[in-house]
C-alpha cells in the first residue's frame, strides 16, 4: 500500500484498527473504532491539521445581498507585513470559474456581481490568522447595490432582476421564469371527481423557516502544494469525489492532481455536500507554494454553507365522512437562494413525498424552487421531505378534527402499507408499517403529569423549576402550564433518486498479520459521525470471520463511495463492503480447497462458513484456521455496488420509479406550555421507526434520537432570520439557538425490523426519517395544549401569547 | 509575549503570543493540544471547555495572558487526573475496563460504552464538564446532569446517550468493583 504523505504533515487521519473479543458482527452494538481517539482528544479533525511552514487563509465576504462589484483594490492588504497573497476573481487560473453540485452556477470568487450576503469576494493568506483577518479588512471593494428578490412574488415579477441570465441547465426549458430553478408537477387520478365526493374539504397554508445544519466542527482543511504541480487536500466533507470533480476544473488541474483525504468531520447533516473552503485553500496554496490552512469561525460558518430551504406550502385535503381521504392538492414553494446547490433534487423530494405515508388516489401537486438573493439553500437532513411533513401532518390533524375523529385513528385508516402506490405511480414493494408505528408510539406509557413536583431535587416551594417551561430562568412554578399531546408520521426516500447512477466502491483485503487473519477495508465513504466505520468493521467480521479489522482513511485513491447523504451509506457503501467481502471469501475458499480439499471432503460443501477465525462446515466442524489457508497470500478485491436503478420523474406528470427505498418513523410528543409567557417544554418525544435491520442497535437508536432533536429544534427554536433586504440577522450560536440538554426530553425509541428484501441484510436507511415527524408532532402537541392554529415553524413565544 | 502555564501537570511555555490570542488558540496551535475544540469561538457551545485552576471555563473566552501561571486541565489530561484522584493505576480508575492503547478515565470509557460519541466534536468539552460534575456530585440526578452540561452543545446524539454515559461513569466511579462486574 502506498502510504506516502507530503513531508512535514502531522496530525493527519490515521488507520483505525479494532479487535473484537465478541463476534462483533452485524446486529451487535459494537463500539466505534474511532471512539478512543475521539474521547482522548487525539482524533484529527479538519480544523486540527498542522503543517510545517503553513499559512492561514481567510475569506473576504460580501456585506451586501445583491450588488455590482465596481472595483477591488488589494494593494493595501498585500502590503501588510505577514501577508503572502491576496486573490480575487482575476487570479482564477482556469477558464472554468464556477462550480456547483449539479448546475455550475456558483462563482469560486465573485465576478462582477454578488448575489447573496456573505458571498466570497477575495482571499488572503498570511502567517497568522489574525493578520489574514486584518488584511482582508483592508481590501477595498466598491459596490453598487442592486434591488433584491427575496420571495416568490419579487422573484417572478416581470421586471425582477434575473439572478442567472442565459441559463443553459436542463431545467431552464421547463420553468416559466428564469428565477425558478426547477418545477416538478405530479398529477394522478381525477381530483375534480374526487373533490365532488368529499364530505369535508380542509385547506391550510404553512411556513417553514430556514434551518441551519449547525454541525459543530467548522468548515476547515489544509491544502498542501505538491511537487507535481498538484495539491493534497485534507478536508471535512460528505463526498470526496464530488468535491474533486468540482475543484479540479477551477484550479485548471486534472482530477488526479487533486488528491483528497478525509479529515475528521465534526458533523455534516447535509451542510457539507457543497464546497466551502476547498477551492479557496487550494488556490492560496498553489499561489504561495506553501501549505494553507483555513478554519471558519461560527459567524463565518453561517455564511459558509447552504441551509435548509424555507418553504411556503399550500394544501387542500378532502375526505369522506367515514374518514377516507379523497384527494390532495398542494403547491410547495422552496426558497433556493442565490445558487442552485441541491435545489432541483429537493424539489423532486418535496413533490414526490408531499402526500406523506398515506394512500390518496387523486392528487395535483406542484413543487418549485426559486432563485432569490437570500442565502443559498440545499441539503439538510430530511431534504424536502421535512417541509412537506410539517404541512401534511398539520392537515391530517385538521381533517381529523373536522371529521370528529381521533387523529391517530384517522391516520391509520389512510396509512399506506406494502403494495401501496405512490403519487408518482411507484409501487411500494417493501414493508411500510405506517399504522403499526403509530400504534407503537400511541401505546407507550405516558410520562407522569406535573413532574416538577416529583423531580429529583425539589426546592423550597415543592417545585423543581428545571422541569418546567422556562427552566432555570425561574419563570413559572407551574402556574399557567398546560399539557398537550401530538402525533405525526413521515416518509423519507433512501438513496439518490430520479435516475441518478448511485453506486459505491469498496476495496477489501485479507491477509495474515502477526499470525492472525486481518481484514482491511478501504472506501471513500465520509464518516461524519454516523458510524459508517463501525458498520464496515462489523460487516467484515460477519462476512470474513475475523476479529481484527483495519479501516483505512477515506481518500481519492479508491473509487467513489457517493455521498454521506440521503440515509444511503449503510445501504450503498455497506452493500459494497459486503459484496467485496463475499468476493474475498470466495477467493479464500478456493485457496483452501486447493490447499486442503484433497485431504478433507468437507471442503466440497457449498455452504462453508468463515467464523471465529476459522473455516467451518455448516454443521460447525472446523476445517482450517483462516491464517493457515492464507499463509502469506494477500487477497484483495475492489468492486462497485449499485442499488436498483431509478428513473426520472416525468416533467409534466411526475410519474416514474423515482426512489430506491422508503423509510418510515412516527413520533408522539408530550409538551407543557406556559401559556402566559409562550414558553414550551417538550416533556417527552417518543419515536417508533422501522429500520429493516439494525446493523448496530446502539448506533441506530443514536441516529433516531439525534434526528428527533433536530426536528425539535425546528419546531420551537431554530431559524436563520433573513431580513427584507436578504441579510442574515443571527449568524451566531447566541442568536441561532439549537437545543441544549435542558431543552431536550427523554426520547424512548421503539425499533421495528421488517426486512426490505431488496436491501443488504434487509436494512433500511435510518438517519433522516426521525427528523421529519418530530417537528409536526411537537407542534401538534402545542396546538393541543393551546388551541392555536400554529401554521409556521419555528413556533415562537409571541405566536403563543399573541403579543 | 511569552505565556507560562501548567497544562495537564506539565509546565509549558508559549512564545510570540499575540495579545489577542485566546487560551484555546495557544493550546491548539502553539502547544500541540488540539483536543479542546473550536466549534463557535463565542463561548456558546462548550466544545473548548477546560479547567482553569479547577473551574470549568470556555478556553475560547480566556485571553492567553489570563492563564499566566495557572493550572489548566484539558481532555488530554483526563485519564491522568482520574488516575491521580483514584490514587491507583489508571486502568483500575477506568472501572476495570482495560482500554487500548491508553488507559481512559471512567467518564471517557463510559462515553464509548454508552454510545455517547458520534461525530465527537462536542465530546472533549462534555468530558471535561462531566468529569468535573462527578468529582463535585458523585451521584448526580438527571436534572443535575442536565444542568451541569447545559453549556455544552451536541448536534448529533440528542443527548440521551450522553445522559446514559454520565450515569454510567458516576456509578462506576462510586463503585468501581461492582460496575466492572456489570460489564455494560
Amino acid at each position: 500500500m502506498d502510504t506516502t504523505r507530503p513531508a512535514g504533515v502531522t496530525r493527519t487521519p490515521t488507520d483505525l484498527t479494532q479487535a473484537s473479543r465478541s463476534p462483533g458482527g452485524v446486529g451487535e452494538s459494537t463500539s466505534r473504532p474511532d471512539g478512543i481517539l475521539k474521547v482522548t482528544g487525539e482524533f484529527a479533525y479538519s480544523s486540527d491539521l498542522w503543517h510545517e511552514s503553513m499559512l492561514w487563509g481567510h475569506t473576504l465576504r460580501s456585506p451586501h445581498s445583491h450588488a455590482e462589484i465596481l472595483s477591488i483594490d488589494v494593494s493595501t492588504a498585500l502590503a501588510e507585513p505577514g501577508v503572502l497573497a491576496v486573490l480575487t476573481h482575476e487570479d482564477l487560473p482556469a477558464r472554468v470559474r464556477n462550480y456547483g453540485l449539479e448546475i455550475q452556477d456558483t462563482p469560486a470568487l465573485a465576478t462582477g456581481r454578488v448575489r447573496h450576503h456573505g458571498e466570497p469576494v477575495a482571499l488572503v493568506a498570511a502567517d497568522h490568522p489574525e493578520t489574514a483577518r486584518r488584511a482582508a479588512a483592508l481590501i477595498r471593494v466598491e459596490y453598487r447595490e442592486l434591488p433584491v428578490v427575496h420571495d416568490e412574488s419579487s422573484a417572478i415579477a416581470d421586471d425582477a432582476p434575473v439572478l442567472h441570465p442565459g441559463r443553459a441547465d436542463h431545467y431552464a426549458p421547463h420553468v416559466a421564469h428564469p428565477n425558478i430553478v426547477h418545477r416538478q408537477p405530479i398529477v394522478r387520478g381525477d381530483v375534480t371527481a374526487a373533490r365532488a365526493r368529499a364530505d369535508v374539504i380542509v385547506t391550510g397554508e404553512y411556513e417553514v423557516g430556514m434551518q441551519d445544519q449547525a454541525f459543530l466542527g467548522p468548515e476547515s482543511g489544509l491544502a498542501v502544494p505538491a511537487e507535481d504541480g498538484g495539491v493534497d487536500l485534507y478536508v471535512a466533507t460528505q463526498w470526496l469525489h464530488s468535491d474533486r470533480r468540482q475543484i479540479a476544473p477551477v484550479l485548471g488541474l486534472p482530477e488526479e492532481k487533486v488528491r483528497m483525504t478525509l479529515s475528521g468531520v465534526g458533523g455534516a447533516f447535509g451542510g457539507r455536500e457543497d464546497l466551502s473552503m476547498q477551492i479557496h485553500a487550494c488556490l492560496l496554496a498553489l499561489r504561495t507554494r506553501r501549505p494553507v490552512k483555513m478554519v471558519y469561525n461560527r459567524h463565518e460558518s453561517f455564511f459558509g454553507h447552504v441551509h435548509r430551504h424555507p418553504a411556503t406550502l399550500r394544501y387542500e385535503h378532502g375526505a369522506t365522512a367515514d374518514g377516507r381521504l379523497t384527494h390532495l392538492s398542494c403547491r410547495i414553494v422552496l426558497d433556493g437562494g442565490a445558487y442552485a446547490s441541491a435545489s432541483p433534487a429537493v424539489v423532486g423530494n418535496a413533490a414526490s413525498l408531499s402526500v406523506g405515508p398515506y394512500v390518496v388516489d387523486a392528487v395535483d401537486i406542484e413543487a418549485v424552487a426559486l432563485y432569490t438573493n437570500n442565502p443559498p439553500c440545499g441539503a439538510m437532513r430530511g431534504f424536502g421531505a421535512v417541509q412537506a411533513c410539517f404541512a401534511y401532518e398539520a392537515q391530517m390533524d385538521k381533517v381529523a378534527a373536522e371529521l370528529g375523529m381521533d387523529p391517530v385513528e384517522f391516520r391509520q385508516r389512510n396509512a399506506m402499507s406494502q403494495g401501496a402506490v405512490m403519487p408518482t405511480g411507484q409501487v411500494v414493494d417493501a414493508p411500510a408499517p405506517v399504522a403499526e408505528l403509530l400504534r407503537r408510539v400511541r401505546d407507550m406509557p405516558m410520562p407522569p403529569p406535573r413532574q416538577w413536583e416529583s423531580a429529583d431535587s425539589v426546592g423550597a416551594a415543592g417545585v423543581d423549576i428545571r422541569a418546567l417551561p422556562g427552566g432555570l430562568s425561574n419563570t413559572s412554578h407551574g402556574e399557567g402550564v398546560v399539557r398537550g399531546v401530538g402525533y405525526a408520521v413521515g416518509i423519507k426516500n433512501v438513496g439518490f433518486s430520479e435516475g441518478f447512477d448511485d453506486y459505491s466502491t469498496a476495496r477489501v483485503r485479507m491477509e495474515v498479520v502477526g499470525g492472525e487473519a486481518v481484514a482491511t477495508v478501504h472506501t471513500a465513504m465520509a464518516e461524519v459521525g454516523q458510524g459508517g466505520v463501525t458498520v464496515h468493521a462489523q460487516i467484515a467480521r460477519t462476512e470474513l470471520g475475523v476479529a481484527r479489522v483495519t479501516i483505512l482513511p477515506a481518500d481519492t485513491r479508491v473509487g467513489s463511495a457517493g455521498s454521506t447523504s440521503a440515509s444511503r451509506q449503510t445501504y450503498v457503501t455497506g452493500g459494497a463492503v459486503r459484496r467485496a467481502c463475499e468476493a474475498v471469501r470466495e477467493q479464500l475458499l478456493a485457496l483452501g480447497r486447493g490447499r486442503f480439499g484433497a485431504s478433507h471432503p468437507g471442503w466440497a460443501d457449498p455452504g462453508l462458513v468463515l467464523e471465529g477465525g476459522k473455516v467451518t462446515t455448516p454443521a460447525g466442524e472446523v476445517l482450517a484456521p483462516l491464517a493457515d489457508v492464507l499463509e502469506d497470500e494477500s487477497l484483495e478485491v475492489e468492486l462497485e455496488f449499485r442499488p436498483r436503478p431509478t428513473e426520472p420523474f416525468d416533467v409534466r406528470t411526475g410519474q416514474g420509479f423515482g426512489h430506491v427505498q422508503y423509510s418510515f418513523a412516527a413520533h408522539r410528543a408530550v409538551v407543557e406550555v406556559d401559556t402566559e409567557l409562550g414558553l414550551v417544554k417538550v416533556v417527552e418525544l417518543a419515536c417508533a421507526q422501522d429500520v429493516g435491520k439494525a446493523i448496530n442497535p446502539q448506533s441506530v437508536v443514536g441516529q433516531i434520537q439525534g434526528g428527533t432533536v433536530q426536528g425539535l429544534g425546528l419546531a420551537v427554536m431554530e431559524e436563520i432570520v433573513v431580513d427584507p433586504v436578504s441579510k442574515v440577522r443571527n449568524p451566531s450560536f447566541t442568536d441561532y439557538l439549537i437545543p441544549t440538554i435542558l431543552d431536550t426530553p427523554a426520547i424512548p425509541v421503539d425499533v421495528l425490523e421488517l426486512a426490505d428484501p431488496h436491501a443488504p441484510y434487509g436494512l433500511r436507511g435510518a438517519g433522516e426519517a426521525p427528523t421529519l415527524s418530530s417537528t409536526p408532532a411537537v407542534v401538534a402537541a402545542i396546538r393541543a395544549a393551546t388551541g392555536l392554529a400554529l401554521r409556521r415553524v419555528p413556533v415562537r413565544p409571541e405566536h403563543l401569547t399573541g403579543t | 509575549m511569552r505565556v507560562n502555564l501548567t497544562v495537564n501537570g506539565r509546565p509549558q511555555q508559549a512564545d510570540d503570543v499575540w495579545e489577542g490570542e485566546s487560551l484555546l488558540y495557544v493550546l491548539r496551535e502553539r502547544l500541540g493540544l488540539p483536543g479542546s475544540k473550536n466549534a463557535c469561538e463565542q463561548g456558546e457551545c462548550g466544545s473548548c471547555t477546560v479547567r482553569l485552576d479547577d473551574v470549568p471555563v470556555c478556553a475560547c473566552l480566556v485571553a492567553a495572558g489570563q492563564a499566566e501561571g495557572r493550572q489548566v486541565v484539558t481532555v488530554e489530561g483526563l485519564a491522568d487526573l482520574a488516575h491521580e484522584r483514584a490514587g491507583s493505576p489508571a486502568e483500575e480508575a477506568a472501572g476495570g475496563h482495560r482500554a487500548e492503547p491508553a488507559p481512559l478515565s471512567p467518564v471517557q470509557q463510559a462515553f464509548i460504552d454508552a454510545g455517547a460519541v458520534q461525530c465527537g466534536f462536542c465530546t472533549p468539552g462534555l468530558l471535561v464538564a462531566a468529569d468535573e460534575l462527578i468529582e463535585r456530585v458523585p451521584r448526580p440526578g438527571d436534572a443535575d446532569i442536565r444542568e451541569a452540561l447545559s453549556g455544552n452543545l451536541c448536534r448529533c446524539t440528542g443527548y440521551e446517550k450522553i445522559l446514559d454515559a454520565v450515569r454510567l461513569a458516576a456509578a462506576r466511579t462510586a463503585e468501581p468493583a461492582a460496575a466492572a462486574g456489570a460489564g455494560e
